[in-house]
């Protein structure tokens, strides 16, 4: 019997290590997973065990691959750590999509200042403490990639999302900085600042302008992985629309609703 | 749970509906969206039925189609366990280079599997394979309880009758487990041949045809007289061998096509292009699976050639005996109303579905569509009584115009789905524009 002429024997050659996906339930977490496993093994990250087991098993069944399933939540550090130690026996090198993340209405945190809290620790304090983890691992290996999901959010605060927004902006410093440590050492960081993403997030908005479907994006953010930038926004256009909003004088800017 | 009040459209865009949806991406958030859904609830795939069967006017609707993986595979059996947002598009992409072809597949790729499985569909190989639903080992289902049942031939043995086919009534099917079929390579062999008539047409689609499980007619719906139900026949069997298939990129249908394109005399003369095209002597070609069983998907949106008011497509499929009279009074009818599309697709069937309201039986169908004009209600009434004179069905997956009377007389075992109904949801939770149309619950 005849095979496809090497479809999936060329993608099990390819093996460029491990990628890992942190807060792996997201619909473009599990679209980028889909894209990573054609070139490597995987680890899935995070907390409802039930569905990443079943996102495990369909990236089994699409890509023929090794597929981890490792608990981890943002706001228990010591799971980073038994993440980090489970990462050490994964095969070299790894690379890292970070994706969790969490954004409670506004108007609710107005309302609960502990709420605004565990939104910071949740996307920003998660986020640095995972990759302080995971540092050494990258730097050892001495290559991959980190790609950590930012936010347009982040590029200015607004009256309707400014602690997600805050959050997310030091997320975009911390990656600067962290962008400098890990060139020394040849691995590279992508701090990608999507645009509306046609997912659960934006569903009750409404259609949304130029809002991108996960596996669309998913392809974009490989096809940067591959580029030579180093912060991207997806889709594209936002580059323009966020130099548009960010010129805007302050004195004017709080006026608005957005 | 995010919901969003839209409007959904049947593929004929005769009908819409306003809809308070949900787009759950994973199990949990599917459960709660049911149960904080208000009013009733339908299921909602690809969105790829023609008529009002996956609406649900007023109530709320869950779409299915972030629900997309694969959930285990055997290698050695077929036997594939997979989400219902999973596409016939899907599996030929990841399943065709390994050597599996779905067992059954409607003409679209881009059809979910739950969608797949509320209709029963079939394909071009029904006469010998049979319908979805035989192939289908086990349903996991979401019932009106907030439960997750499983249900086959062994286990609720009602439940699995009631699913397959039962248009989305008993509950949102979370989970399909089906056997995939074994080819030798990626492409089809297709052997194609003109016939001058209808009777050469049926008695050629009658063939026993050994290794060509594959048969459709495309029959000239406008030609008349002695020409009447002239077509080309495709009969088609798996080939040998892997070849690389050029993943060519599907042309959009940007706008709608002005109405007067689609005139008499534009479907005339396309028609009587599209019948020469194959030679009398008729012709053997190798293609690849993709565009032999999915020849209108390289067009998308091509539902928009039929302009604003959109269409209709008429599916019936009537048993053996007296069924080449009917076809041949089904033809004349699209005759003389002078709306008969592009081309009607005629294809034997040889298996009854194994759900209660499963649409296939042994018999012929035919599949065409048919632009939204006045008077196409007429017309469609009359295509109704010459199926139901016949002893025939009319395909719910199509339809948009049949009356309760008809159904319940073609369907002989709604009672039976109608119990089931009565066990499984005693509250009519689940409930469909077409569902209310054609009184189904009513008596449930
Ligand atoms: C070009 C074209 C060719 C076609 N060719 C064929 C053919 O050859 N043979 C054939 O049989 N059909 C054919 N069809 C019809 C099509 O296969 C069926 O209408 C199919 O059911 C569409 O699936 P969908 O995912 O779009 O479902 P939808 O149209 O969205 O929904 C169909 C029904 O399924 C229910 N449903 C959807 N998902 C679920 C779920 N998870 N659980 C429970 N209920 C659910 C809905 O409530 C509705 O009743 C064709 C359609 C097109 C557009």
């Amino acid at each position: 019997m005849g095979r496809a002429p090497g479809a999936r024997e060329a993608m099990r050659a390819a093996t460029e290590g491990t990628w890992v996906i942190l807060g792996a339930s997201s619909p473009v977490a599990r679209a980028f997973a889909r894209e990573a496993g054609c070139g490597a093994d995987l680890v899935l990250c995070g907390r409802d065990l039930d569905d990443l087991g079943r996102t495990a098993a369909d990236l089994r069944v699409r890509r023929g691959r090794r597929v981890d399933v490792v608990p981890f939540d943002a706001l228990d550090e010591a799971s980073h750590k038994a993440l980090a130690a489970h990462l050490e026996a994964m095969p070299a090198p790894l690379s890292v999509f970070l994706a969790f993340g969490s954004m409670p209405e506004q108007a609710e945190m107005d309302a609960d200042p502990a709420l605004a809290v565990k939104t910071i620790q949740a996307n920003y304090g998660g986020a640095v403490s995972i990759l302080q983890h995971l540092a050494p691992i990258l730097e050892r290996h001495g290559t991959g990639t980190v790609v950590a999901l930012g936010s347009v959010a982040g590029d200015r605060g607004r009256l309707k999302n400014y602690v997600y927004g805050s959050a997310k902006a030091g997320l975009h410093a911390y990656l600067q900085g962290y962008r400098a440590r890990m060139f020394r050492k040849g691995v590279k960081v992508l701090t990608v600042k999507p645009g509306f993403l046609d997912t659960g997030m934006t569903w009750s908005a409404g259609p949304l302008p130029m809002a991108m479907a996960p596996d669309a994006f998913a392809k974009a953010v490989m096809k940067a992985v591959r580029g030579k930038a180093e912060v991207v926004y997806v889709p594209w256009p936002w580059r323009w629309i966020m130099t548009i909003i960010r010129s805007v004088p302050e004195a004017l800017f709080k006026k608005t609703n957005i | 749970m995010a919901w969003r009040e839209m409007t959904l459209t049947g593929w004929g865009r005769v009908h819409q509906a306003r809809s308070r949806a949900a787009r759950p991406e994973r199990l949990s958030e599917l459960q709660r969206a049911l149960k904080g859904a208000e009013g009733t609830v339908a299921g909602v795939g690809a969105g790829r039925s023609y008529g009002d069967v996956g609406l649900n006017g007023g109530g709320s609707a869950l779409l299915t189609t972030r629900l997309d993986r694969f959930l285990s595979f055997d290698e050695a059996t077929g036997e594939l366990v997979a989400e219902p947002g999973v596409t016939w598009r899907d599996l030929l992409d990841t399943f065709l280079p390994r050597g599996y072809l779905a067992p059954v597949t409607p003409g679209t790729a881009f059809a979910t599997l739950g969608g797949g499985v509320a209709n029963d569909v079939h394909g071009k190989n029904q006469e010998t394979a049979g319908s979805l639903g035989d192939h289908v080992n086990w349903l996991d289902i979401l019932t009106a309880s907030g439960e997750v049942v499983r249900a086959s031939r062994d286990q609720n043995a009602d439940m699995f009758r009631a699913t397959v086919g039962g248009i989305g009534l008993t509950g949102i099917v979370t989970g399909i487990s089906l056997t995939m079929a074994r080819v030798p390579g990626n492409t089809a062999l297709v052997h194609s041949r003109r016939l001058p008539d209808l009777d050469s047409t049926l008695a050629a689609l009658m063939e026993p045809r050994p290794g060509q499980p594959y048969t459709v007619a495309w029959v000239d719906a406008l030609a008349g007289g002695r020409e009447l139900g002239r077509g080309i026949l495709e009969a088609a069997g798996p080939a040998d061998g892997f070849v690389p298939e050029k993943q060519a990129k599907s042309l959009a249908m940007p706008l709608d096509l002005p109405g007067f394109v689609l005139g008499k005399a534009g479907v005339r003369a396309f028609n009587a292009l599209y019948w020469r095209r194959v030679s009398a002597a008729g012709s053997e070609a190798r293609v690849p699976w993709r565009k032999f069983l999915y020849p209108l998907d390289a067009i998308l949106h091509w539902n928009r050639m039929y302009g604003r008011q959109g269409f209709h497509q008429f599916q019936c499929v009537v048993p053996h005996a007296g069924g080449p009279y009917a076809i041949r009074r089904l033809l004349e009818a699209f005759g003389r109303a002078g709306r008969g599309s592009f081309l009607a697709v005629l294809k034997a069937m040889g298996r009854p579905g194994p759900g209660d309201l499963s649409f296939a039986m042994p018999g012929l169908t035919l599949a065409v569509d048919i632009p939204n004009r006045p008077g196409v209600e007429e017309l469609l009434r009359e295509l109704e009584h010459i199926t139901l004179d016949a002893g025939g069905r009319v395909y719910l997956a199509k339809d948009s115009a049949l009356t309760p009377d008809a159904f319940r007389a073609m369907y002989p075992d709604l009672p039976r789905f109608r119990e089931t109904l009565r066990r499984w949801d005693p509250e009519g939770r689940f409930e469909t524009d077409l569902a209310r149309r054609l009184r189904i619950r009513e008596g449930a």
